[in-house]
């Protein structure tokens, strides 16, 4: 019986010919060049894009402004951190104000999203199946389908003297509650669309998505079967929560409150159309570098978020928010 | 007497799956219980009956006695040591072993003292201070077993729980296992679908199929006496031979099974019981060479023979005709 001879193209019965097939064997060979073409593009992007205008903003927080001329120089002064952070500065109690205001309602809407976001996003990851599942995506994201700047406005409209809560509150009969609830120092105000409550409100609408699905990410991977050898050991469902469900989601809520927290702290929207007056950070920073000019001091104010955040992160980490990561 | 857990009538439905199906059975106290089948025959579904993880849809389960309907697992006298585990990732291996303690309000200090205690009894004294994720499978699985044995259970149910080992592994395990229910005096319930692991180390088995039992007895009988097909197959991977073929052999409508080592070649004069084949396939263990058969019908028989360090033993080559013999005492009827 005669051997056919081996084709010159297929030696070893592998097909060499292609130039694509030659690339592809290339790259599978020397890995570390796939990752290099991969990975250079983003990184170039996030390296000068992304870190090089934080740098840049970092590097002109330190700039000085004259107030004079409206003119910034490259020469490098902590005035604008002093008025920021130095009691003894004559800017310090209006700016502190704006900071302390911007903080207290970031963390109070944090919180706030955290315990309206853990009951329904438990839900979505340990009860809700098929069909449901599907409708609390969709109802949890609707929201953000639509224009923040519409959501914000109709707001506006909902908390308005006249508008739909003060209708509802009239139709229960609360309204005396509600007056009282206004008539409250910080919290209330003349009416609900004024008051610090109604920008409260607003906030905690706007972010909860960003709340909702970190924890329910979390949720949906603790397996059953870590809660049932809970049960199995004796924990009753309360400390089955505590003990094993909590710090496992833990990591989400943290995640989420990440979202909520730094978006509150850099908002210039919301506090315009909705609650009273007196500036939030970011209107600060608008402000500073719109009308007025003085990018020095703007760039300082927007250091303080990310002060803040990495405070929150370490504080996080020593809590052994992470621990379960 | 009580027994430690009893089933009767048992039934768990899902939708219109029978997962478990009228089982009635019991369990004595400090015996080796093992519940044996393939898969979703329902034998993991009445463990999570007994843990408390399912409720019975009808029929009544006593555990020591006291009717377990509607008791939450946290309120039951047994434990559970998991298919994966199921350790806490977030504790060190000293918590979770300490956990069931913990939950029972037992003060820091004496329940991490006899956590110790615990892990020094599954020899792992040195690796409390670690995360399960540092562990190996082995030592994970000895953790699972030191945290469900820490509550001094008087029952424990170990859901596959040698699965995921390795065969040296599983067979130190298999041994240690035994040895840690005689010396603590346990009541365990112990779920396979390994037949070699189900009768090594049980008192007694009950062979599952789609939710019923199809066998309950011990080791040497479910070998030695299957009841029926089934059991004969799953059990000792035995030659099933049906009604009809038997008529012809044996003057007798009855099934019989012959385990594959009762079974040998042999010339035609020979006497005894014999089939004629053809030799399909040879299969080499060591040991001994399985052989297998098939008949005029296409039906297969498997043949087991040692291998001996013996010049004058001939072996038959695949795709030759041969005869398949075997005396009258192997032969177990089997119920129709």
């Amino acid at each position: 019986m005669a051997i056919p001879a081996p084709d010159p193209l297929h030696q070893h019965g592998l097909p060499t010919a292609g130039i694509r097939r030659r690339l592809a064997s290339l790259l599978y060979r020397r890995q570390t060049l796939l990752l290099l073409l991969l990975l250079t593009p983003p990184l170039l992007w996030f390296g000068v894009v992304y870190l090089g205008s934080l740098l840049a903003l970092l590097m002109q927080s330190f700039y000085t402004f004259d107030d004079f001329t409206m003119a910034v120089t490259p020469e490098l002064t902590l005035a604008n951190f002093r008025a920021i952070a130095d009691p003894a500065n004559p800017l310090f109690g209006a700016n502190i104000d704006i900071v302390l205001r911007t903080l207290g309602m970031a963390a109070a809407v944090t919180v706030a999203c955290a315990l309206i976001a853990f009951p329904i996003a438990y839900y979505m990851a340990r009860y809700a199946r098929g069909w449901q599942k599907g409708f609390f995506y969709i109802a949890v994201m609707a929201p953000m389908w639509a224009s923040y700047i519409v959501k914000a406005y109709s707001w506006t409209v909902i908390l308005a003297k006249g508008g739909i809560v003060y209708w509802l509150v009239q139709a229960l009969g609360l309204n005396a509650v509600l007056e009282a609830v206004l008539s409250l120092p910080v919290v209330g105000g003349s009416s609900l669309s004024t008051s610090n409550l109604g920008r409260f409100m607003v906030f905690t609408y706007i972010w909860l998505p960003f709340m909702i699905l970190p924890i329910q990410a979390a949720l949906e991977r603790v397996p059953l079967s870590l809660l049932q050898a809970s049960s199995d050991l004796g924990a009753r469902p309360a400390q089955t929560f505590r003990t094993v469900m909590l710090p496992l989601a833990f990591p989400g809520v943290v995640a989420g409150s990440i979202f909520t927290f730094s978006l509150t702290l850099g908002d210039f929207i919301v506090p315009q159309l909705v609650g009273p007056s007196g500036l939030f950070i970011g209107n600060y920073v608008y402000t500073m570098q719109g009308a007025v000019g003085n990018i020095p001091m703007a760039a300082a104010f927007t250091v303080v978020p990310v002060l803040l955040i990495s405070l929150y992160l370490a504080l996080a980490r020593r809590l052994g928010a992470f621990d379960a990561l | 007497m009580n027994h430690a857990v009893e089933f009767q009538q048992v039934s768990r439905v899902f939708d219109t799956v029978h997962a478990v199906d009228r089982v009635d059975l019991t369990v004595a106290e400090g015996e080796f219980f093992s519940m044996l089948g393939p898969s979703g025959s329902g034998k993991t579904t009445c463990l999570r009956l007994i843990a408390g993880f399912e409720q019975a849809s009808a029929g009544c389960i006593r555990i020591h006695g006291r009717d377990a309907a509607g008791v939450p697992p946290y309120e039951r006298d047994v434990n559970t040591v998991f298919q994966d585990y199921a350790l806490f990732p977030h504790m060190s291996v000293l918590d979770n072993v300490a956990y069931g303690l913990m939950v029972r309000g037992v003060a820091r200090a004496a329940r991490h003292r006899q956590a110790e205690h615990m892990l020094a009894m599954v020899k792992l004294a040195d690796f409390g201070g670690r995360r399960p994720a540092a562990l190996s499978g082995g030592q994970r699985q000895r953790v699972a077993l030191a945290r469900a044995l820490i509550n001094q259970p008087r029952v424990l149910l170990l859901d596959e729980p040698l699965g995921a080992l390795d065969l040296k592994l599983r067979e130190a395990m298999q041994t240690e296992l035994k040895a840690l229910q005689r010396q603590l005096g346990i009541t365990f319930v112990y779920v396979t679908h390994d037949q070699g692991e189900a009768l090594s180390m049980s008192d007694r088995v009950a062979v599952f199929k789609q939710g019923r039992i199809e066998q309950l007895s011990s080791p040497r009988e479910l070998y030695n006496r299957p009841r029926t097909a089934f059991v004969a197959d799953f059990v000792g991977g035995a030659n099933v031979i049906d009604a009809s073929l038997a008529q012809g052999l044996i003057g007798r409508a009855q099934a019989f099974s012959v385990r594959p080592e009762q079974m040998d070649f042999v010339s035609e004069g020979d006497g005894g019981i014999q089939l004629a084949g053809t030799l399909v396939d040879v299969q080499y263990h060591g040991a001994v060479s399985r052989y297998q058969v098939a008949l005029a019908d296409g039906r297969q028989l498997a043949v087991s023979r040692p291998n001996l360090l013996d010049a004058t033993q001939v072996a038959p080559e695949p795709g030759q005709a041969v005869t398949v013999g075997w005396p009258a005492h192997a032969m177990v009827m089997l119920e129709a």
